[in-house]
């Protein structure tokens, strides 16, 4: 692995990429390694494409800049593969593109007309709907990226959930949230 | 060996940690973006019995710096914050708070004034407030905006300084992104700041004072030649606790750093985050054979120039970074003070000045690759006429 992993969160407002930009640092500060997560704010409106980051390293990280060669790539709503050039700077050998939709990988890589790269896809709406009750796909597509990806363990992920979870939120919403982690990671299928 | 607490927060909660450390007798409040989570922070420290200060939440941002003097005058440790268009309402009292030498310390969430209306990144608040008798002490990262925190404290208190400080960090890129940092221990801090005795307070009834009276043409001078003192005290102070924090945190803290410099051939000066992208550069730089350097101001007020100008030696071009405009003067404030530091000292140095950011337009290790790609060509012809450049900008003027 090279020393520093970038990664780029393509959602709309309301889908939990900020969350999930920065619990994915945070799982990695856990780790013991160096990490970033930020989202890219725009005006805060619901629906509106937006993006989050995360960088994860194993020396103190210095750029304060948005990521625009990234390694790897979670895109939550598969509309935006029409609108928002979701792969742009990925590398052609070894990009990660993780997708949550219905479509196959084949799909994707042909609305994509892309080249090389790996793409992985997940119906982590589903999931979400089914194990939180709610259609918010960040939980899940954790759950994939980790298992496509080898970044943490699942473990990790799965304990600093918990401890976001711990403070105002329900027992239920917790146990939906680390069971769509877990699906997610188990069903997440490469093209 | 002290073992680190090691932390991972948005430069906004590094900073409401380092405020809850503080304790300060009082904090005011008024949210603006991107300063509401900080507040948001410290507020819940204070809900949670975690830090007994007395939190005053306020009508506005000019009642917020009101309140802050009222109860630093009245000899509290009186802390608040804000950003950009809320920095600009409360315009009038920040000049008070330094002409009455209240010890106010203020983290700034660096955000541009509206119009048009944009809650993002540049230097434009602290920027236009740079001749209002606070100190500045501009962040490079969650770390920098906490550990400047601390210090400020004891900066502002300093009975040679006396002066108001005013922590800044770049918004949404320092204050939203979470990221790794140090944090020093409750006691630690508690020692280390220390208890503050008001020198003066207008609520000692044995030895009373005013504040803020009517002073024409008999003092006024003569007060505002005062205030020049505390400021011409502030080098020397900074430096002296930048190093005793040293002694604490394992990382000291001087008026500016000098980033393999001082064989630099090719200088850029900076302040908040870029400097972070900007070292990553000049690493690569380096490693291409190419001599760069980069000079991070910390402190912009006081200006050390005499220093800046001495690191600055070597460099055949030197390209400043300005995250703000100045309207009308020949470029922006940091580029004005660097032209100014090396007047005189008697070297032909080329200087462009490279305006950017502004707005929160993303500062990307290819947009100061073009800096310094522009300085090789400084550096054979000198100063050129086209030595205001907009890096970043689409059209006319953009580099």
């Amino acid at each position: 692995m090279p020393q520093m992993t970038e990664i780029r969160w393509h959602a709309r407002g309301g889908q939990g990429a900020k969350t999930g930009s920065l619990l994915l640092a945070q799982a990695a500060a856990m780790e013991g390694k160096y990490s970033q997560g930020f989202p890219d704010y725009g005006p805060e409106r619901m629906g509106a494409p937006m993006r989050g980051f995360t960088r994860i390293s194993d020396e103190p990280i210095r750029l304060h800049c948005a990521i625009s060669e990234p390694e790897m790539v979670v895109v939550l709503d598969d509309t935006l593969l029409s609108m928002v050039d979701v792969v742009s700077g990925t590398p052609v050998d070894g990009g990660l593109i993780v997708v949550n939709t219905l479509k196959s990988g084949a799909d994707v890589r042909r609305e994509l007309k892309l080249e090389g790269r790996k793409i992985f896809t997940i119906d982590a709406t589903g999931i979400a709907i089914n194990e939180i009750g709610r259609p918010i796909p960040n939980a899940p597509m954790l759950g994939a990226l980790i298992k496509v990806s080898g970044l943490l363990s699942l473990d990790t992920v799965k304990d600093q959930l918990t401890k976001k979870f711990s403070h105002g939120f329900k027992p239920e919403v917790l146990e939906g949230n680390l069971r769509a982690i877990q699906r997610a990671y188990e069903e997440v299928v490469a093209e | 060996m002290r073992v680190a607490r090691r932390l991972i927060l948005t430069g906004n909660d590094a900073t409401a940690e380092a405020m809850r450390q503080i304790a300060p007798d009082v904090v005011t409040c008024f949210p603006i973006t991107p300063q509401t989570e900080l507040m948001h922070k410290f507020a819940e420290h204070v809900a949670d019995g975690d830090v007994d200060t007395e939190l005053v939440l306020v009508e506005s941002e000019h009642s917020a710096m009101s309140a802050a003097v009222g109860a630093a005058a009245a000899g509290a440790r009186a802390m608040t914050a804000t950003a950009a268009n809320g920095l600009a309402l409360m315009w009038e009292i920040v000049y008070i708070a330094a002409s009455y030498r209240l010890p106010i310390v203020m983290p700034v969430v660096n955000r541009a004034l509206s119009g048009p209306i944009n809650i993002h990144c540049d230097h434009s608040d602290t920027m236009g407030c740079r001749d209002t008798g606070w100190i500045q002490l501009y962040s490079e990262n969650a770390q920098e905006a906490y550990d400047n925190t601390i210090q400020a404290l004891r900066i502002a208190e300093h009975p040679d300084v006396l002066l108001p400080v005013m922590v800044t960090f770049d918004g949404f890129i320092l204050s939203h992104t979470a990221e790794i940092l140090e944090g020093l221990e409750d006691a630690e801090v508690k020692d280390w700041i220390g208890t503050y005795e008001a020198k003066y307070s207008i609520l000692n009834t044995d030895d009373p004072v005013t504040m803020g009276p009517l002073d024409l043409q008999d003092y006024y001078f003569e007060h505002k030649r005062q205030q020049v003192e505390g400021m011409r005290h502030a080098p020397a102070v900074i430096r002296d606790i930048g190093r005793a924090y040293g002694e604490l945190s394992g990382r000291s803290y001087d008026l500016f750093e000098a980033y393999r410099l001082e064989d630099a051939e090719f200088a850029v000066v900076a302040l908040g985050s870029t400097c972070g992208t900007t070292k990553v550069v000049v690493d690569e730089l380096r490693e291409q054979g190419t001599k760069a350097g980069l000079l991070k101001i910390r402190s912009f007020r006081p200006f050390p120039e005499a220093e800046i100008a001495e690191a600055l030696g070597n460099a055949k071009a030197i390209g400043v970074l300005d995250r703000s405009i100045s309207f009308g003067a020949p470029g922006g404030p940091v580029h004005k003070e660097i032209k100014a530091a090396l007047y005189g000292t008697g070297r032909e140095i080329g200087i462009v000045n490279y305006i950017y950011g502004l707005g929160g337009r993303d500062m990307s290790v290819n947009d100061i690759k073009t800096a310094f790609a522009g300085l090789e060509k400084v550096a054979r012809e000198g100063t050129p006429d086209d030595n205001i450049r907009f890096l970043g900008l689409r059209g006319e003027g953009g580099v």
